[in-house]
């Protein structure tokens, strides 16, 4: 043991000043909640094209008026039923031909459509544009689906959370309304409120929207239930912050992911139902165009025409494919936990 | 358990009769009359007319009577096809909507298990990522998108069964198909996340670890396991058939109460209205108790006790 001690000071070399502190450096960089779910998101390449392709289809719509051929409401007599041609190019279904008796005739020389004018994806039978209703059409859909989403999120979140943050009595109160209300088949209000409201874009939107927000209520409910119970709003509490500024700076912060989750997947169902309403005839009403119109347009001459109903509904099953599988992705990014 | 059915028969009795109430005053609530063209009826012929369907008498009375008909499953006459009752109405629909609903409900559970199950096993292979892509697909295509196409590709140019109509067993095929799309597609995504979540629990390693095959495994302790929860899923499926049921129904040409509830919106026949929303609330709210009752016999875990939800 002796003979160990002796090693001269020379053996030793002092180590730089700052060298230990690397030992406890976090290489990676700290990244917040929504950075973090970002991160997780780009990594899930399906969801990550569908949230571009919905991108892509919202500025389409909203551009709508600027880039659509025609007047989506404007009916031109003489080109009704044509099918769709674009200049240049052959491939049967877009040259402007239909096919009759086995063979195929240029339906433009038939109905001596003057040789500049073309419809991209063909006429209806009013001889609108296809292209400026689908168009006209999603954009509606989009604004319904996003209206009925929105006063969903605003009455379920704030019912939640009275409920949840109150409990007791009000809290009891409030959930036998909820199991009540939610054991009424949710068509059974939508119809109900459009047989007596008649169909327009506002009561379309409301009529799902009072349909939809309980389950959203019910999330927040919990969530709020288990929050409450955290140190940190103890905090807020004791330090004698009213429950509206705990509300809005604490719980609804914490609770965005369930909120955010929630909203993707209201949409898609809100587009449904707008489709839905308005294909049995109480939804949007004629001669606007939205997607659930166009395909019952559509469907009238499906035999003999089927791009018109073809068209419409590849839009609105592409909506639909894409938001659900964002709204996958997006509860992954955001609950590494649901995965596998 | 006593107390707990009471309970639950309370609130169902509470459920339908506000469900009643608002439908009933939300109809008073509509512009108009029953008549389309009053003007050319003479005053007694209104007075007539009216007395015949009870309207003569003041609201609360009406309500009352309403409610009094409802017990004994009268809804009154119907405004369209002759002053039938509704009650005979919905009656003579009933069993096509029933054969249809039960016949898409089997096939779309006993699919979706399948399907559900296969993707769970081969989890993360490519088998998983097929059927995953398919339910995605079934959920996102629109009842009446398939229905249309079905009708169009099988019925009309593939010729192989009948395009719309109701007569025997071959008329109920598209139609089923077309509606047993949505429980298809939410039965295959429930039953894969239970079945990935059964798989990696603690019995499932001892029944491999005892040697069991893999059949054995899946079959006896996972696939059994991840049924139970299904059951939860029959409430939500069931308003699924029944808004789907309204547009097969009316594609197909289906005698069946969906067809009949567009047809009477789209008349303004309330009564008929009336009728089919208190059919609609009481089958959705008699199935959900049947369902939370089975379940918890089925999963004694559940305890089933009010107020917690």
């Amino acid at each position: 043991m002796a003979e160990n001690a002796n090693v001269s000071n020379d053996a030793f070399e002092p180590l730089g000043k700052e060298e230990h502190l690397d030992n406890e450096k976090i290489a990676a960089p700290s990244l917040t909640f929504t950075q973090d779910a970002w991160r997780r998101l780009k990594k899930n390449k399906i969801a990550f094209i569908s949230m571009w392709i919905l991108l892509a289809i919202l500025v389409l719509s909203l551009a709508g008026p600027l880039i659509s051929p025609h007047q989506p409401n404007n009916a031109q007599p003489a080109y009704t039923n044509l099918p769709p041609k674009i200049p240049g190019v052959h491939i049967p279904g877009l040259d402007g031909t239909k096919a009759v008796d086995g063979g195929r005739v240029d339906a433009y020389q038939q109905q001596h459509v003057p040789s500049g004018k073309y419809w991209i994806l063909g006429t209806d039978y009013l001889g609108r544009d296809l292209l400026s209703r689908i168009i006209a059409g999603t954009r509606v859909s989009l604004a319904v689906a996003l209206i009925a989403t929105l006063l969903d999120l605003t009455v379920g979140v704030g019912y939640g959370l009275i409920s949840g943050w109150r409990g007791g009595r009000t809290d009891m109160i409030m959930q036998r309304i909820i199991e009540i209300l939610s054991s009424v088949p949710n068509l059974v209000y939508m119809i109900l409120l459009l047989v007596v409201m008649r169909g327009s874009l506002l009561s379309i939107s409301l009529a799902i929207a009072i349909s939809s927000w309980t389950t959203m209520a019910r999330l927040i409910r919990a969530e709020a239930l288990t929050l409450k119970s955290q140190e940190y709003i103890l905090a807020a509490r004791t330090l004698g912050e009213s429950s509206w500024k705990i509300a809005w700076k604490h719980l609804i912060p914490n609770m965005s992911s369930v909120i955010i989750i929630q909203t993707m997947f209201t949409i898609p169902s809100a587009i449904f139902f707008e489709a839905f309403l308005s294909y049995i005839g109480i939804g949007i009403q004629p001669p606007t165009a939205s997607l659930g119109t166009l395909i019952s347009d559509g469907q009238k001459n499906f035999q003999f025409l089927p791009f018109q109903m073809w068209y419409p509904a590849v839009v609105l099953m592409v909506i639909m494919i894409c938001f659900n599988l964002f709204a996958d992705g997006l509860r992954d990014a955001f609950d590494p936990r649901s995965r596998e | 358990m006593a107390k707990y059915l009471l309970k639950r028969l309370f609130y169902l009795i509470l459920t339908l009769f506000l469900i009643a109430t608002i439908t009933f005053f939300m109809m008073k609530l509509l512009p108009g009359t029953p008549l389309s063209n009053e003007s050319k009826l003479s005053h007694s012929q209104i007075q007539m007319i009216y007395h015949t369907y009870g309207l003569d008498k003041p609201v609360w009375q009406q309500y009352l009577i309403y409610l009094a008909g409802m017990v004994r499953g009268n809804f009154g006459l119907s405004f369209q096809f002759d002053n039938q009752p509704v009650s005979y109405l919905l009656a003579t629909r009933m069993p096509a909507s029933f054969q249809l609903g039960i016949q898409a409900m089997i096939v779309g559970v006993l699919l979706g298990i399948i399907v559900g199950g296969i993707a769970a096993i081969r989890r993360n292979t490519w088998v998983d990522g097929t059927m995953t892509i398919i339910s995605i697909l079934m959920i996102s295509i629109p009842s009446f998108v398939l229905a249309i196409l079905l009708q169009y590709y099988i019925g009309l140019k593939a010729g192989a069964f009948p395009v719309a109509g109701w007569g025997n067993f071959s008329y109920t095929i598209l139609p089923t198909i077309a509606l047993a799309g949505s429980p298809f597609a939410t039965t295959a995504r429930f039953i894969r996340t239970e079945m990935v979540d059964v798989m990696s629990s603690d019995y499932i390693e001892l029944a491999k670890a005892k040697g069991l095959t893999s059949t054995g495994v899946v079959y006896h302790h996972a696939l059994r396991n991840s049924l139970i929860p299904l059951i939860t899923l029959i409430g939500p499926l069931t308003v699924n058939l029944m808004t789907g049921s309204l547009v097969v129904e009316n594609i197909f040409a289906v005698p069946g109460i969906g067809e009949q509830f567009v047809k009477s919106i789209t008349t303004n026949d309330y009564p008929t209205i009336m009728g089919i929303t208190m059919m609609y609330s009481v089958l959705l709210v008699v199935v959900l108790l049947i369902t939370d009752i089975v379940y918890g016999i089925v999963d004694p875990r559940i305890r089933l006790q009010g107020g917690q939800s």
